[in-house]
């Protein structure tokens, strides 16, 4: 095809629009008014950033891409459409398909180009298969445990720390060498054979626990890996994309580790889920005060301020929406009732603010810990449901618990707490948690879902 | 296509910049959404793989054109998917106050 300057122009053209796009999407986002403004912008900027691509006239062949877009857009649509409480493992797939996809891509390109590759952009394509390869199945992993397709249990065995820095630092003298010498190209699955294995090893000795850091982590490695494929094509438009992914997990897993009273450090190295301490065997049957759910529907009406402490144990109860009749027949009542949300409740960051939401639950009653936890000494009753660790008043004061200095939810300081709760069983990093020995706690035992639907029963909400 | 590195470099520091800017302003409450967004921006690694499997390669043809087309499906599904149940979830965010159907 001839030279048509114009053609490249009007496709420059669209990039920068859809840069512009991309940064006011996530610039909407941050207010829930005007975050659908934001989704549409994102879209618009895809839409023309691809339009803008076919026109390219490097292209000779149209046929596999279109049969690609189709294929693509039949797969994307019902991972559209997942259920809520299935959104951390759908993102955790999602992580692993962009991770596939910068992989792959880098790989022909190394193949395509190798010697001749300038020696930087050798680099930047070495870090974009190594951070893709090892984000993919680390992706993949992760997504099978949430999904609990693999076992959730933490596997842990001694050195592994020093066994997977190991296997990295293969991987990155290897791609040093490559840097170096790029006809030895037999070299080339190693850097990316080898990060896959890294991949999996990574999310080994990780707990569900741990999964909103480490959903977030690779969240930035895809990020940060397809920026370095903007490098390698010369793409301002994917540098800018990616460093923005990057950038937006790299926040989000910096929130979680600080939640989570773990040094950032500590995350990167991928040094995480090990504290699995022996505290977990069963001690003194110290007395606890329990409560029928009429006494507790009792005290829940007569009080004028209620904070509800959802954890994930709500999730897998499936308690939201009786959680939300419950909220009705407490409003209704006058009781004025809001919610405290830990950052590493639930599976991801913001997971029990989306499973709330879903219940109809408006999002200005959602609090942050921060927002929150200067409301607790006026208030009447903490109410926690399946949250336990968040809640642990030890992490305050107790210098020898293992989540000493974890910002928690100070639901012990509210005049009555209630607790519901399956049994005394510790909780996911199986420490005792004194609050459910104080003389205001009250244990309301049983399943979360069947628990909150009584106490709507007793207020004579619900539709039952 | 010369590499201005420079450059590059330049776009990414001030990217990044912009993006620890916009996006330590999005509220907790929105983390979930944020990721599903950003994934889905993420996929315009989409453009990179309509190229490869575009052009015209004197060789290693079919192996660029089989990764391309792979690719171009994994980012297709994370962008129609990722836009999908980001605007599901956002929907379902609502004020309280005065019900609107």
């Amino acid at each position: 095809m001839t030279n048509l300057p114009g053609v490249e122009t009007v496709i420059e053209i669209t990039y920068l629009i859809a840069t512009a796009l991309f940064i006011l999407s996530l610039k909407w986002l941050s207010s829930p008014t005007t975050a659908r403004r934001g989704v549409f912008a994102g879209e618009l900027g895809m839409l023309l950033a691809i339009a803008g691509t076919l026109l390219h006239h490097g292209i000779v062949e149209y046929k596999w891409i279109v049969i690609a877009l189709v294929l693509g857009t039949i797969i994307g649509v019902p991972l559209g459409e997942v259920a809520m409480t299935a959104v951390p493992q759908r993102t955790a797939l999602s992580h692993a398909f962009g991770a596939l996809c910068v992989t792959l891509v880098g790989t022909a390109h190394f193949y395509l180009g190798a010697p001749n590759l300038p020696r930087f952009t050798m680099g930047v394509l070495a870090l974009e298969v190594i951070l893709g390869s090892l984000t993919f199945t680390g992706s993949l992993m992760a997504a099978g445990k949430l999904q609990e397709i693999l076992p959730q249990r933490p596997i842990t065995y001694k050195g592994q720390n020093i066994v997977n820095l190991g296997l990295l630092g293969i991987a990155v003298v290897v791609a040093g060498i490559l840097v170096a010498h790029q006809e030895k190209t037999q070299l080339f699955p190693l850097i990316v054979g080898i990060p896959l294995l890294f991949g999996v090893m990574m999310i080994i000795p990780i707990g569900g626990a741990d999964m909103p850091t480490v959903i977030s982590l690779l969240n930035s490695y895809a990020g940060l890996s397809a920026a370095a494929m903007g490098f390698v094509l010369d793409s301002k438009l994917l540098i800018i994309a990616g460093a923005l992914d990057g950038a937006s997990g790299l926040i989000l897993s910096v929130n979680m580790s600080k939640a989570m009273n773990r040094s950032f450090s500590n995350v990167l190295f991928g040094a995480f889920g090990q504290e699995q301490t022996a505290v977990a065997g069963h001690k003194d049957a110290r007395p606890v005060r329990s409560a029928t759910p009429e006494e507790a529907a009792a005290i829940l009406s007569a009080a004028n301020k209620v904070v509800i402490v959802p954890g994930y144990g709500m999730a897998v109860a499936q308690a939201q929406h009786k959680v939300r009749e419950l909220y009705d027949a407490l409003t209704k009542r006058g009781v004025d009732v809001k919610f405290g949300i830990h950052p590493v409740a639930g599976r991801m960051p913001g997971h029990m603010n989306v499973l709330l939401a879903e219940a109809d639950i408006p999002y200005d009653k959602l609090l942050d810990m921060e927002d929150v936890n200067g409301d607790f000494p006026q208030t009447d009753v903490a109410l926690v449901i399946g949250a336990n660790d968040v809640t642990n008043p030890a992490a305050r004061t107790d210098a020898s618990s293992p989540i000493f200095g974890m910002p928690i939810l100070d639901v012990d300081k509210a005049r009555t707490v209630m607790v519901i709760k399956r049994s005394m069983g510790a909780g996911f990093a199986g420490i005792e948690n004194p609050l459910y020995y104080l003389d205001k706690t009250l244990m309301l035992f049983g399943d979360a879902k069947s628990f909150v639907g009584s106490i709507v029963r007793e207020l004579g909400g619900g539709h039952e | 296509m010369k590499l201005d590195l420079l450059t590059s470099l330049y776009v990414f520091m001030l990217a990044a910049f912009i993006g620890f800017e916009v996006i330590r302003r999005v509220s907790p409450l929105l983390h979930t959404p944020l990721m599903s967004l950003t994934n889905a921006l993420d996929a315009i690694a989409v453009v990179g793989a309509i190229i490869l499997a575009g052009e015209y390669h004197a060789h290693g043809a079919m192996m660029a054109r089989i990764l391309g087309t792979i690719a171009i499906v994994a980012a297709t599904s994370n962008i129609v998917g990722g836009f999908l149940i980001t605007d599901r979830m956002l929907k379902m965010f609502k004020a309280s106050g005065p019900k609107k159907p």
